[in-house]
């Protein structure tokens, strides 16, 4: 099992417990959890709508490549440790982060 | 003002299509858009992306199927309101709607069409102290008209091709030109973000890196700008506008203040033909929501359709519509 932790809008942190090898990306958990983000384009990337901080990270986040980086780049909020949340796998290395929610709300 | 049969607010595939539908019915279309080019989601978010499951193209990139739903509407002659977001709609006594855009266009029609997507397409803003009191008074983020900035001091927020390309175009014609940008590389073509950094070195523009606006000044209009640099050193700038572009996002925005049967920002309508819970208004596409409802170009059509066969009682209240295949009349003859 692989924990995380989520911390919404509001500043309220759930933590949420996700089986291994599920094959799904950090914007498809939170969909899952119903957290209201749009994620316009389904998780390929080229949106931004999905966008999550990334607060803790004791393992090893995949690296951020320049397509995700140019998209990062049109959210005027984006800081340094700003990530897409479609382009995160969730496995091991995710274990123990804490993800703020950015994105824009579907609502 | 403008008059039509049928008002579709939306040029996405979707609202581009209806145009077809409506006109094998010879009714006229007026369609009015946020964005300043047709195609919804399509032309904006991916219009280089192959799209696999439009019936009789095995494969067709995204632009390329706006460009040929315009070839396939041209007949029908529509006419168009771009760069325009609809406010309000206002029904009047003898049935008919009266559409009114944030620029005050109006349009009368007998039918309205919601083929409004994700919502109306709006500018990413950021986070800057009094930047809405500033908007239409010297922040836009948009060029509509580039004469407006002629002879003026310009300052521009962002790292994409936007931004690089009206630095570029602006540098013509202003009479100074700031670009402040987040970071150091930018994420626009490669050529555009070479052309401004040499401007910047032979002292034509001026190019504020690793910096974000953060205040707007002024008294009624724009007059100054705080520019804060990553050394948290503060500086201010005197200027006649300010241009952030950080692209743009969906908004559902005035359609949820339309007194229509809304579920989690979709539209409810009957699956018979696609209107809504208010006599003369449909929702047809991605806006919409009914039991089993898929979010695909193919769904929109086929919604397009069926609403059409509809919305004829409204336009030509006086007469019998009989289905028949375009085949027999061909589209040419209509
Ligand atoms: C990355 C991606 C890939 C996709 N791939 C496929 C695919 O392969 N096959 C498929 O079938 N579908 C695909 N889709 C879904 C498809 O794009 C949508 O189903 C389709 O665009 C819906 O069309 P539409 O005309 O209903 O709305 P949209 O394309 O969203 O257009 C709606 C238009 O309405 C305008 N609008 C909204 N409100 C207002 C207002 N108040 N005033 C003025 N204008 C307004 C908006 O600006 C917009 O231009 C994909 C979507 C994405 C994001
Ligand atoms: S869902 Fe579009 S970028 Fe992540």
């Amino acid at each position: 099992m692989i924990n995380i932790t989520i911390e919404d809008r509001n500043g309220t942190r759930q933590d949420i417990v996700i089986p291994e090898g599920i094959n799904l990306s950090l914007m498809e958990v939170l969909k899952a959890s119903e957290y209201n983000i749009l994620a316009t384009c389904g998780g390929m990337g080229i949106c931004a709508t999905c966008h999550v901080q990334v607060l803790e990270a004791p393992g090893s986040l995949p690296p951020v490549n320049d397509t995700e980086l140019d998209m990062l780049d049109t959210l005027p909020e984006a800081g340094p440790d700003s990530r897409l949340s479609c382009q995160i796998r969730v496995n091991e290395n995710i274990a123990g982060a804490v993800f703020r929610i950015k994105g824009e709300s579907n609502e | 003002m403008i008059t039509t049969d049928i008002c579709i607010i939306g040029a996405g595939p979707v609202g581009l299509f209806a145009v077809f539908e409506a006109g094998l019915l010879k009714m006229r279309c007026h369609l009015i858009d946020a964005l300043p080019q047709v195609g919804g989601q399509l032309s904006e978010i991916y219009p280089q992306k192959p799209i696999y499951d439009i019936p009789g193209f095995p494969a067709i990139n995204a632009q390329d199927l706006v460009n040929n739903l315009l070839d396939q509407i041209n007949p029908f002659h529509p006419t168009f309101t771009l760069g325009e977001r609809v406010e309000k709609l206002e029904r009047q006594e003898d049935g008919s709607y009266l559409i009114t855009s944030n620029e005050n266009t109006q349009i009368h029609c007998q039918v309205v069409v919601i083929a409004a997507g994700l919502g109306s397409f709006e500018p990413r803003k950021p986070a800057v102290e009094r930047l809405e009191d500033f908007e239409g008074k010297g922040v836009a983020y948009m060029v509509k008209n580039p004469e407006l900035f002629r002879d003026k001091r310009i300052v521009l927020a962002g790292g994409g091709d936007s931004a690089l390309d009206w630095t570029l175009f602006l540098s013509e014609i202003a009479s100074k030109v700031t670009l402040v940008h987040r970071g150091e590389t930018f994420r626009g073509a490669p050529d555009s973000a070479e052309k401004v950094f040499s401007l910047a070195e032979q002292g034509r523009i001026n190019l504020i890196l690793n910096a974000n606006v953060t205040a707007l000044n002024g008294n009624g209009h724009l007059k100054e700008i705080s520019i804060s640099r990553k050394d948290k050193t503060v500086s201010n700038l005197d200027v006649d506008y300010f241009i952030p572009l950080f692209g743009l996002t969906p908004k559902l925005g005035p359609i949820a203040d339309w007194n229509l049967a809304v579920d989690k920002s979709a539209i409810e309508v009957n699956t018979q033909d696609f209107s809504t819970n208010v006599e003369r208004i449909y929702a047809i596409g991605d806006i919409n929501t009914y039991p089993g409802k898929l979010k695909l170009i193919l769904c929109g059509f086929h919604e397009a359709a069926l609403m059409a066969q509809s919305a004829f009682k409204y336009v030509f209240p006086e007469q019998k519509l009989s289905f028949k295949y375009t085949t027999v009349n061909g589209i040419h003859a209509l």
